[in-house]
Protein backbone atom coordinates (compact mmCIF):
# COMPACT_ATOMS: atom_id res chain seq x y z
CA UNK A 1 0.00 0.00 0.00
CA UNK A 2 2.62 2.02 1.09
CA UNK A 3 4.68 1.45 -1.97
CA UNK A 4 1.81 2.70 -4.09
CA UNK A 5 1.47 5.71 -2.64
CA UNK A 6 5.21 6.09 -3.26
CA UNK A 7 4.79 5.77 -7.00
CA UNK A 8 2.27 8.60 -7.48
CA UNK A 9 4.24 10.68 -5.23
CA UNK A 10 7.11 9.85 -7.80
CA UNK A 11 5.14 10.82 -11.17
CA UNK A 12 4.10 13.98 -9.55
CA UNK A 13 7.44 15.08 -8.41
CA UNK A 14 8.45 14.38 -12.43
CA UNK A 15 5.49 16.32 -13.84
CA UNK A 16 6.65 19.28 -12.04
CA UNK A 17 10.57 18.64 -12.49
CA UNK A 18 9.27 18.77 -16.06
CA UNK A 19 7.45 21.83 -15.68
CA UNK A 20 10.59 23.48 -13.72
CA UNK A 21 12.76 22.07 -16.56
CA UNK A 22 10.61 23.90 -19.12
CA UNK A 23 10.41 26.91 -17.41
CA UNK A 24 13.85 27.55 -16.69
CA UNK A 25 14.94 26.59 -20.65
CA UNK A 26 12.11 28.92 -22.31
CA UNK A 27 13.86 31.66 -20.28
CA UNK A 28 17.08 31.72 -21.75
CA UNK A 29 17.75 35.13 -23.07
CA UNK A 30 18.85 35.13 -27.15
CA UNK A 31 22.14 36.58 -28.17
CA UNK A 32 20.83 38.54 -30.97
CA UNK A 33 17.98 40.09 -31.79
CA UNK A 34 15.58 38.52 -35.01
CA UNK A 35 17.00 41.56 -37.02
CA UNK A 36 20.67 41.53 -36.69
CA UNK A 37 20.38 37.92 -37.65
CA UNK A 38 18.65 37.99 -40.53
CA UNK A 39 20.46 40.85 -41.92
CA UNK A 40 23.72 38.68 -41.08
CA UNK A 41 22.21 35.45 -42.34
CA UNK A 42 20.39 37.32 -45.71
CA UNK A 43 17.62 35.32 -44.59
CA UNK A 44 14.24 35.22 -43.30
CA UNK A 45 12.20 32.36 -42.29
CA UNK A 46 8.30 33.06 -42.40
CA UNK A 47 5.89 30.48 -41.21
CA UNK A 48 2.18 30.51 -43.34
CA UNK A 49 -0.78 27.69 -43.58
CA UNK A 50 -0.74 27.30 -47.31
CA UNK A 51 -4.35 26.01 -47.57
CA UNK A 52 -5.81 29.63 -47.64
CA UNK A 53 -6.53 30.99 -51.33
CA UNK A 54 -5.85 33.43 -51.97
CA UNK A 55 -3.65 34.92 -49.35
CA UNK A 56 -1.36 31.59 -49.54
CA UNK A 57 -1.80 28.32 -51.18
CA UNK A 58 -0.07 25.81 -53.16
CA UNK A 59 -0.34 26.44 -57.61
CA UNK A 60 -2.31 23.14 -58.55
CA UNK A 61 -0.19 22.74 -61.65
CA UNK A 62 2.98 23.84 -60.39
CA UNK A 63 2.72 23.21 -56.38
CA UNK A 64 4.72 26.79 -56.08
CA UNK A 65 3.52 28.59 -53.41
CA UNK A 66 1.26 31.23 -54.84
CA UNK A 67 -0.92 34.05 -53.00
CA UNK A 68 -1.40 37.58 -52.26
CA UNK A 69 0.50 37.44 -48.67
CA UNK A 70 3.30 35.55 -50.66
CA UNK A 71 3.90 38.57 -53.06
CA UNK A 72 3.28 40.88 -50.47
CA UNK A 73 6.53 38.95 -48.19
CA UNK A 74 8.67 38.90 -51.37
CA UNK A 75 7.97 42.39 -51.43
CA UNK A 76 9.19 43.47 -48.10
CA UNK A 77 11.49 41.24 -48.17
CA UNK A 78 12.96 42.61 -51.32
CA UNK A 79 13.12 46.16 -49.43
CA UNK A 80 14.81 44.69 -46.48
CA UNK A 81 16.95 43.11 -48.90
CA UNK A 82 16.69 39.56 -47.44
CA UNK A 83 16.03 35.96 -49.15
CA UNK A 84 12.63 34.57 -47.88
CA UNK A 85 11.93 31.12 -47.05
CA UNK A 86 8.52 29.82 -46.11
CA UNK A 87 7.93 26.68 -43.92
CA UNK A 88 4.48 25.30 -44.13
CA UNK A 89 3.19 24.85 -41.03
CA UNK A 90 -0.68 24.09 -39.63
CA UNK A 91 -2.62 26.93 -38.76
CA UNK A 92 -3.67 26.30 -34.67
CA UNK A 93 0.03 25.64 -34.25
CA UNK A 94 1.57 28.84 -35.64
CA UNK A 95 1.92 30.89 -32.89
CA UNK A 96 3.98 28.18 -31.14
CA UNK A 97 6.40 27.68 -33.93
CA UNK A 98 7.40 31.86 -33.77
CA UNK A 99 7.32 31.41 -30.49
CA UNK A 100 9.71 28.31 -30.52
CA UNK A 101 11.47 29.99 -33.18
CA UNK A 102 11.06 27.77 -35.99
CA UNK A 103 10.69 30.75 -38.22
CA UNK A 104 10.66 34.34 -37.73
CA UNK A 105 7.62 35.90 -38.83
CA UNK A 106 4.30 34.84 -40.11
CA UNK A 107 2.29 36.12 -42.96
CA UNK A 108 -1.07 33.62 -42.61
CA UNK A 109 -4.21 35.83 -43.25
CA UNK A 110 -3.20 36.74 -39.44
CA UNK A 111 -5.99 38.64 -38.23
CA UNK A 112 -5.23 41.03 -35.45
CA UNK A 113 -6.49 40.21 -31.69
CA UNK A 114 -6.10 41.54 -28.55
CA UNK A 115 -5.62 37.86 -27.77
CA UNK A 116 -2.92 37.07 -30.02
CA UNK A 117 -1.19 40.70 -29.04
CA UNK A 118 -0.35 38.93 -25.91
CA UNK A 119 1.47 36.32 -27.41
CA UNK A 120 3.33 38.28 -30.35
CA UNK A 121 3.46 41.38 -32.01
CA UNK A 122 1.99 42.34 -34.69
CA UNK A 123 2.67 45.06 -37.73
CA UNK A 124 0.31 47.54 -38.78
CA UNK A 125 -2.43 46.47 -40.58
CA UNK A 126 -1.83 45.45 -44.53
CA UNK A 127 -5.56 44.17 -45.34
CA UNK A 128 -8.89 44.07 -43.99
CA UNK A 129 -11.59 41.26 -44.21
CA UNK A 130 -14.26 39.84 -42.29
CA UNK A 131 -15.99 36.74 -41.73
CA UNK A 132 -18.72 35.43 -43.95
CA UNK A 133 -21.67 33.08 -43.86
CA UNK A 134 -21.21 30.16 -46.55
CA UNK A 135 -24.42 27.96 -47.50
CA UNK A 136 -25.26 25.39 -49.55
CA UNK A 137 -26.61 26.52 -53.00
CA UNK A 138 -30.23 25.12 -52.53
CA UNK A 139 -30.09 26.40 -48.99
CA UNK A 140 -32.68 29.25 -48.12
CA UNK A 141 -33.31 29.15 -44.44
CA UNK A 142 -30.29 30.25 -43.53
CA UNK A 143 -30.24 33.95 -43.98
CA UNK A 144 -28.18 35.72 -41.52
CA UNK A 145 -25.77 35.04 -38.05
CA UNK A 146 -29.45 34.70 -35.96
CA UNK A 147 -30.62 31.94 -38.39
CA UNK A 148 -27.33 30.00 -37.07
CA UNK A 149 -28.97 29.23 -34.02
CA UNK A 150 -28.68 25.44 -33.36
CA UNK A 151 -27.16 24.83 -36.70
CA UNK A 152 -23.80 22.87 -37.41
CA UNK A 153 -21.01 25.47 -38.43
CA UNK A 154 -17.40 24.45 -40.15
CA UNK A 155 -14.72 26.54 -38.91
CA UNK A 156 -11.27 26.30 -39.28
CA UNK A 157 -8.99 25.38 -35.92
CA UNK A 158 -7.23 28.26 -34.24
CA UNK A 159 -9.00 31.01 -36.76
CA UNK A 160 -11.41 34.24 -35.99
CA UNK A 161 -14.36 32.57 -37.41
CA UNK A 162 -14.19 29.79 -35.01
CA UNK A 163 -14.19 32.44 -32.11
CA UNK A 164 -16.72 34.14 -33.80
CA UNK A 165 -19.00 30.70 -34.00
CA UNK A 166 -18.16 29.82 -30.39
CA UNK A 167 -20.27 32.67 -29.18
CA UNK A 168 -23.96 31.18 -31.14
CA UNK A 169 -26.11 29.76 -29.07
CA UNK A 170 -26.46 26.19 -29.14
CA UNK A 171 -24.37 25.69 -32.21
CA UNK A 172 -22.35 22.29 -32.93
CA UNK A 173 -18.68 24.16 -33.89
CA UNK A 174 -16.90 21.27 -36.16
CA UNK A 175 -13.31 22.76 -36.27
CA UNK A 176 -11.30 21.43 -39.48
CA UNK A 177 -7.37 21.66 -40.13
CA UNK A 178 -7.54 23.43 -43.09
CA UNK A 179 -11.28 25.25 -44.54
CA UNK A 180 -10.94 23.09 -47.74
CA UNK A 181 -11.79 20.08 -46.33
CA UNK A 182 -15.26 22.00 -44.44
CA UNK A 183 -16.35 22.65 -47.83
CA UNK A 184 -16.18 19.15 -48.71
CA UNK A 185 -18.57 18.46 -45.96
CA UNK A 186 -20.81 21.23 -46.23
CA UNK A 187 -21.22 19.50 -49.71
CA UNK A 188 -22.14 16.16 -48.21
CA UNK A 189 -24.64 17.66 -46.21
CA UNK A 190 -22.65 17.49 -42.63
CA UNK A 191 -22.44 20.86 -42.19
CA UNK A 192 -25.30 23.03 -42.52
CA UNK A 193 -23.13 26.78 -42.55
CA UNK A 194 -19.03 27.45 -42.54
CA UNK A 195 -17.82 30.47 -41.11
CA UNK A 196 -14.53 31.84 -42.34
CA UNK A 197 -12.59 34.67 -43.94
CA UNK A 198 -14.82 36.00 -47.10
CA UNK A 199 -12.22 36.48 -49.23
CA UNK A 200 -10.97 32.99 -49.15
CA UNK A 201 -14.47 31.75 -49.03
CA UNK A 202 -15.35 33.88 -52.16
CA UNK A 203 -12.91 32.51 -53.89
CA UNK A 204 -13.10 28.64 -52.56
CA UNK A 205 -16.84 28.91 -54.11
CA UNK A 206 -15.29 30.72 -57.32
CA UNK A 207 -13.40 27.48 -57.58
CA UNK A 208 -15.54 24.18 -56.99
CA UNK A 209 -19.38 25.99 -56.82
CA UNK A 210 -21.79 24.02 -54.81
CA UNK A 211 -21.93 26.59 -52.14
CA UNK A 212 -22.57 30.72 -52.29
CA UNK A 213 -22.27 33.58 -49.32
CA UNK A 214 -25.27 34.97 -47.12
CA UNK A 215 -25.92 37.59 -45.32
CA UNK A 216 -23.57 40.56 -44.58
CA UNK A 217 -19.54 40.64 -43.56
CA UNK A 218 -20.24 39.74 -39.76
CA UNK A 219 -16.77 41.34 -38.46
CA UNK A 220 -14.47 43.59 -39.59
CA UNK A 221 -10.53 42.29 -39.00
CA UNK A 222 -6.97 43.49 -39.99
CA UNK A 223 -4.58 41.19 -41.34
CA UNK A 224 -1.01 41.80 -40.31
CA UNK A 225 2.62 40.13 -39.97
CA UNK A 226 3.46 38.65 -36.69
CA UNK A 227 6.84 38.14 -35.70
CA UNK A 228 7.82 37.61 -31.58
CA UNK A 229 7.12 39.77 -28.86
CA UNK A 230 9.88 42.21 -28.46
CA UNK A 231 11.20 42.51 -31.51
CA UNK A 232 11.00 46.50 -32.07
CA UNK A 233 14.02 46.72 -34.49
CA UNK A 234 12.92 43.83 -36.90
CA UNK A 235 9.50 44.95 -36.49
CA UNK A 236 9.50 48.69 -37.51
CA UNK A 237 11.64 47.40 -40.52
CA UNK A 238 8.82 45.63 -41.70
CA UNK A 239 6.02 48.31 -41.05
CA UNK A 240 8.55 50.74 -43.09
CA UNK A 241 8.72 48.42 -45.77
CA UNK A 242 4.96 48.12 -45.67
CA UNK A 243 4.35 52.21 -45.50
CA UNK A 244 6.77 51.92 -48.36
CA UNK A 245 4.53 49.39 -50.54
CA UNK A 246 1.55 50.89 -49.79
CA UNK A 247 2.33 54.41 -50.70
CA UNK A 248 3.93 53.51 -54.37
CA UNK A 249 0.92 51.82 -54.57
CA UNK A 250 2.38 48.26 -54.87
CA UNK A 251 0.01 46.90 -52.71
CA UNK A 252 -2.69 48.23 -54.61
CA UNK A 253 -1.68 46.68 -57.35
CA UNK A 254 -1.00 43.22 -55.69
CA UNK A 255 -4.83 43.79 -54.54
CA UNK A 256 -6.36 43.82 -58.12
CA UNK A 257 -4.10 41.02 -58.74
CA UNK A 258 -5.53 38.68 -56.44
CA UNK A 259 -9.21 40.13 -55.56
CA UNK A 260 -10.73 41.23 -58.78
CA UNK A 261 -13.73 39.04 -59.79
CA UNK A 262 -11.81 37.27 -62.52
CA UNK A 263 -8.56 36.11 -61.51
CA UNK A 264 -8.40 32.66 -62.63
CA UNK B 1 10.55 30.00 -1.40
CA UNK B 2 7.15 31.50 -1.33
CA UNK B 3 8.17 32.05 -5.07
CA UNK B 4 8.14 27.85 -5.65
CA UNK B 5 5.09 27.37 -3.71
CA UNK B 6 3.33 30.36 -5.52
CA UNK B 7 4.36 28.76 -9.04
CA UNK B 8 3.62 25.37 -8.25
CA UNK B 9 -0.04 26.56 -7.49
CA UNK B 10 -0.37 28.31 -10.58
CA UNK B 11 1.18 25.36 -12.36
CA UNK B 12 -1.73 22.94 -10.21
CA UNK B 13 -3.89 25.67 -11.82
CA UNK B 14 -3.04 25.76 -15.27
CA UNK B 15 -3.06 21.64 -15.93
CA UNK B 16 -6.47 21.86 -13.62
CA UNK B 17 -8.14 24.28 -15.99
CA UNK B 18 -6.72 22.20 -19.35
CA UNK B 19 -8.48 19.00 -17.92
CA UNK B 20 -11.07 21.25 -17.58
CA UNK B 21 -11.48 21.38 -20.90
CA UNK B 22 -10.58 18.07 -22.13
CA UNK B 23 -12.44 16.36 -19.68
CA UNK B 24 -15.93 16.53 -22.30
CA UNK B 25 -13.50 14.58 -24.96
CA UNK B 26 -12.03 11.78 -23.13
CA UNK B 27 -15.71 9.57 -23.28
CA UNK B 28 -15.27 10.04 -26.69
CA UNK B 29 -12.03 8.79 -27.29
CA UNK B 30 -12.53 5.97 -25.07
CA UNK B 31 -16.09 4.54 -26.91
CA UNK B 32 -13.88 5.01 -30.54
CA UNK B 33 -11.62 3.02 -28.94
CA UNK B 34 -13.86 0.28 -27.52
CA UNK B 35 -16.42 0.54 -30.80
CA UNK B 36 -14.10 -0.04 -33.32
CA UNK B 37 -12.15 -2.47 -31.39
CA UNK B 38 -15.19 -4.84 -30.95
CA UNK B 39 -15.70 -4.48 -34.82
CA UNK B 40 -12.39 -5.49 -35.62
CA UNK B 41 -12.60 -8.50 -32.94
CA UNK B 42 -15.29 -9.94 -34.72
CA UNK B 43 -14.01 -8.95 -38.47
CA UNK B 44 -10.37 -10.14 -37.49
CA UNK B 45 -12.34 -13.56 -36.64
CA UNK B 46 -13.72 -14.32 -39.50
CA UNK B 47 -10.83 -13.19 -41.70
CA UNK B 48 -8.77 -15.39 -39.92
CA UNK B 49 -10.79 -18.33 -39.79
CA UNK B 50 -11.09 -17.74 -43.75
CA UNK B 51 -7.34 -17.36 -43.88
CA UNK B 52 -6.63 -21.05 -42.87
CA UNK B 53 -9.93 -22.23 -44.73
CA UNK B 54 -9.70 -25.38 -47.14
CA UNK B 55 -11.77 -23.51 -49.27
CA UNK B 56 -9.30 -21.42 -51.60
CA UNK B 57 -11.39 -19.16 -52.82
CA UNK B 58 -11.94 -17.78 -48.81
CA UNK B 59 -8.10 -17.99 -48.06
CA UNK B 60 -7.29 -16.18 -51.31
CA UNK B 61 -10.00 -13.43 -50.34
CA UNK B 62 -8.89 -12.78 -46.87
CA UNK B 63 -4.97 -12.92 -48.00
CA UNK B 64 -6.06 -10.02 -49.90
CA UNK B 65 -8.21 -7.93 -47.52
CA UNK B 66 -5.31 -8.01 -45.31
CA UNK B 67 -3.09 -7.05 -47.45
CA UNK B 68 -4.81 -4.23 -48.94
CA UNK B 69 -5.83 -2.79 -45.52
CA UNK B 70 -2.46 -3.58 -43.94
CA UNK B 71 -0.45 -1.75 -46.72
CA UNK B 72 -2.22 1.83 -46.29
CA UNK B 73 -2.02 3.76 -43.73
CA UNK B 74 -4.93 4.42 -41.21
CA UNK B 75 -4.69 8.11 -42.24
CA UNK B 76 -5.17 7.95 -45.77
CA UNK B 77 -8.19 4.83 -44.71
CA UNK B 78 -9.98 7.61 -42.73
CA UNK B 79 -9.52 10.01 -45.70
CA UNK B 80 -10.87 7.66 -47.85
CA UNK B 81 -14.00 6.41 -45.85
CA UNK B 82 -14.81 9.79 -44.93
CA UNK B 83 -13.85 12.63 -47.71
CA UNK B 84 -13.36 9.59 -50.68
CA UNK B 85 -16.82 7.60 -50.04
CA UNK B 86 -18.34 10.22 -48.77
CA UNK B 87 -20.74 11.15 -51.60
CA UNK B 88 -21.24 7.73 -52.01
CA UNK B 89 -21.76 6.27 -48.42
CA UNK B 90 -22.35 9.62 -46.47
CA UNK B 91 -20.98 8.41 -43.34
CA UNK B 92 -21.45 9.96 -40.28
CA UNK B 93 -18.27 11.42 -39.17
CA UNK B 94 -18.15 8.89 -35.73
CA UNK B 95 -18.84 6.14 -37.82
CA UNK B 96 -16.53 6.77 -40.12
CA UNK B 97 -14.12 7.03 -37.41
CA UNK B 98 -14.95 3.71 -36.04
CA UNK B 99 -15.53 2.01 -39.24
CA UNK B 100 -11.88 3.04 -40.17
CA UNK B 101 -10.05 2.06 -37.24
CA UNK B 102 -11.95 -1.11 -37.23
CA UNK B 103 -11.32 -2.18 -40.42
CA UNK B 104 -7.69 -1.09 -40.23
CA UNK B 105 -6.97 -3.26 -37.05
CA UNK B 106 -9.57 -6.17 -38.18
CA UNK B 107 -6.50 -6.95 -40.53
CA UNK B 108 -4.07 -7.36 -38.26
CA UNK B 109 -6.32 -9.01 -35.59
CA UNK B 110 -6.63 -11.02 -38.43
CA UNK B 111 -2.87 -12.20 -38.63
CA UNK B 112 -2.81 -12.45 -34.66
CA UNK B 113 -6.09 -15.27 -34.52
CA UNK B 114 -4.45 -17.19 -37.43
CA UNK B 115 -1.36 -17.64 -35.56
CA UNK B 116 -2.80 -18.24 -32.52
CA UNK B 117 -5.08 -21.06 -34.62
CA UNK B 118 -2.17 -22.04 -36.39
CA UNK B 119 -0.33 -22.91 -33.24
CA UNK B 120 -2.61 -25.52 -31.81
CA UNK B 121 -1.01 -28.46 -32.89
CA UNK B 122 -2.93 -30.54 -36.02
CA UNK B 123 -3.25 -34.27 -33.97
CA UNK B 124 -5.99 -31.79 -32.17
CA UNK B 125 -7.59 -31.23 -35.53
CA UNK B 126 -7.14 -34.51 -36.65
CA UNK B 127 -8.10 -36.31 -33.03
CA UNK B 128 -11.73 -34.43 -32.74
CA UNK B 129 -12.41 -34.81 -36.44
CA UNK B 130 -11.76 -38.85 -35.85
CA UNK B 131 -14.18 -38.51 -32.86
CA UNK B 132 -17.19 -37.60 -35.48
CA UNK B 133 -16.84 -34.20 -34.13
CA UNK B 134 -17.57 -31.57 -37.16
CA UNK B 135 -15.18 -28.69 -38.50
CA UNK B 136 -17.29 -26.22 -36.51
CA UNK B 137 -17.54 -28.41 -33.61
CA UNK B 138 -13.79 -29.14 -33.53
CA UNK B 139 -13.06 -25.27 -34.28
CA UNK B 140 -15.94 -24.14 -31.55
CA UNK B 141 -15.29 -26.38 -28.72
CA UNK B 142 -11.66 -27.61 -29.14
CA UNK B 143 -9.19 -25.12 -30.87
CA UNK B 144 -10.51 -21.72 -30.30
CA UNK B 145 -10.36 -21.81 -26.78
CA UNK B 146 -6.89 -22.69 -26.53
CA UNK B 147 -5.94 -20.01 -29.15
CA UNK B 148 -8.05 -17.66 -27.20
CA UNK B 149 -5.26 -17.72 -24.45
CA UNK B 150 -2.36 -17.70 -26.63
CA UNK B 151 -3.68 -14.63 -28.71
CA UNK B 152 -4.92 -12.95 -25.52
CA UNK B 153 -1.04 -10.82 -25.12
CA UNK B 154 -0.91 -9.70 -28.27
CA UNK B 155 -4.54 -8.83 -29.34
CA UNK B 156 -4.37 -6.35 -26.06
CA UNK B 157 -1.21 -5.06 -27.77
CA UNK B 158 -3.15 -4.08 -30.81
CA UNK B 159 -6.15 -2.53 -28.20
CA UNK B 160 -3.36 -0.28 -26.48
CA UNK B 161 -2.53 0.60 -30.42
CA UNK B 162 -5.67 1.60 -31.31
CA UNK B 163 -6.41 3.77 -27.96
CA UNK B 164 -3.68 5.53 -29.17
CA UNK B 165 -4.37 5.68 -33.22
CA UNK B 166 -7.42 6.96 -32.41
CA UNK B 167 -6.34 10.33 -31.84
CA UNK B 168 -6.04 10.37 -36.28
CA UNK B 169 -9.37 10.01 -36.44
CA UNK B 170 -9.65 13.73 -34.86
CA UNK B 171 -8.21 15.01 -38.57
CA UNK B 172 -11.52 14.57 -39.36
CA UNK B 173 -13.21 17.11 -36.55
CA UNK B 174 -14.03 14.48 -34.72
CA UNK B 175 -13.72 16.15 -31.43
CA UNK B 176 -11.53 13.78 -29.27
CA UNK B 177 -8.84 13.75 -26.71
CA UNK B 178 -6.01 15.16 -29.04
CA UNK B 179 -8.75 17.34 -30.78
CA UNK B 180 -9.69 18.98 -27.67
CA UNK B 181 -6.25 19.26 -26.96
CA UNK B 182 -5.43 21.11 -29.92
CA UNK B 183 -8.30 23.75 -29.56
CA UNK B 184 -7.38 24.08 -26.40
CA UNK B 185 -3.73 25.64 -27.08
CA UNK B 186 -4.56 27.44 -30.27
CA UNK B 187 -7.17 29.40 -28.31
CA UNK B 188 -5.24 29.63 -25.08
CA UNK B 189 -1.57 29.37 -26.59
CA UNK B 190 -0.35 27.39 -23.62
CA UNK B 191 1.67 24.68 -25.80
CA UNK B 192 3.86 22.50 -23.23
CA UNK B 193 1.14 22.51 -20.33
CA UNK B 194 -1.69 20.97 -22.99
CA UNK B 195 0.47 17.96 -24.45
CA UNK B 196 1.49 17.14 -21.12
CA UNK B 197 -1.24 16.94 -20.11
CA UNK B 198 -3.00 15.27 -23.41
CA UNK B 199 -0.17 12.69 -23.33
CA UNK B 200 -0.40 12.00 -19.40
CA UNK B 201 -4.60 10.87 -20.32
CA UNK B 202 -3.51 8.54 -22.59
CA UNK B 203 -0.72 7.33 -21.13
CA UNK B 204 -3.41 6.78 -17.73
CA UNK B 205 -5.62 4.52 -20.00
CA UNK B 206 -3.26 2.67 -21.89
CA UNK B 207 -1.65 1.55 -18.25
CA UNK B 208 -5.01 0.95 -16.96
CA UNK B 209 -5.58 -1.53 -19.74
CA UNK B 210 -2.60 -3.38 -19.53
CA UNK B 211 -3.03 -3.94 -15.78
CA UNK B 212 -6.57 -5.47 -17.26
CA UNK B 213 -4.51 -7.55 -19.86
CA UNK B 214 -2.06 -8.87 -17.13
CA UNK B 215 -4.98 -9.68 -14.72
CA UNK B 216 -6.79 -11.81 -17.80
CA UNK B 217 -3.64 -13.52 -18.24
CA UNK B 218 -2.90 -14.70 -15.66
CA UNK B 219 -6.55 -15.79 -14.92
CA UNK B 220 -6.65 -17.84 -18.30
CA UNK B 221 -3.50 -19.22 -18.06
CA UNK B 222 -2.46 -22.68 -19.94
CA UNK B 223 0.36 -24.79 -18.69
CA UNK B 224 2.72 -25.69 -21.77
CA UNK B 225 1.51 -22.56 -23.84
CA UNK B 226 2.58 -19.01 -24.14
CA UNK B 227 4.02 -17.07 -21.28
CA UNK B 228 4.30 -19.29 -17.75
Amino acid sequence: MKKGKLKYLFCCFFIFTLLFCHLVLSCSEDKEDTYSKIIRTKKLLVGTDATYPPFESKDGKTGELVGFDIDLMNAVCKKLEVKVEYIIVPFDGIISGLKNHKYDAVISAFTITPERENQIDFSQAYYNAGQSIAVREDENQINSQKDLIGKRIGVQLGTTGEILAKKIDGAEIISYDNIGAAFIDLDNKKLDAIINDKPTSERIIAFKGKAKLVGQTLTSENYGIAVREGEMRFLEAINHALTTLQTSGEVDSLKRKWFSAKTH
Amino acid sequence: MLDIINWLFLQIKILFNILKFLGPAIPMTIKITILSFALSLFLGLFVGIARISKRRFFSFLSKIYVDLIRGVPLLVQIFFIYFGLGKILNLDRFLAGVLAVGICYSAYLAEIFRAGIQAIPRGQFEAALSLGMTPYQTLRHIILPQSFRIVIPPVANEFIASLKDSSLVSIIGLRELTRAGREYYSTYFVDFHTWLLVGLIYLVMTLSLSRVVSWTEKKFKVHGYGVM
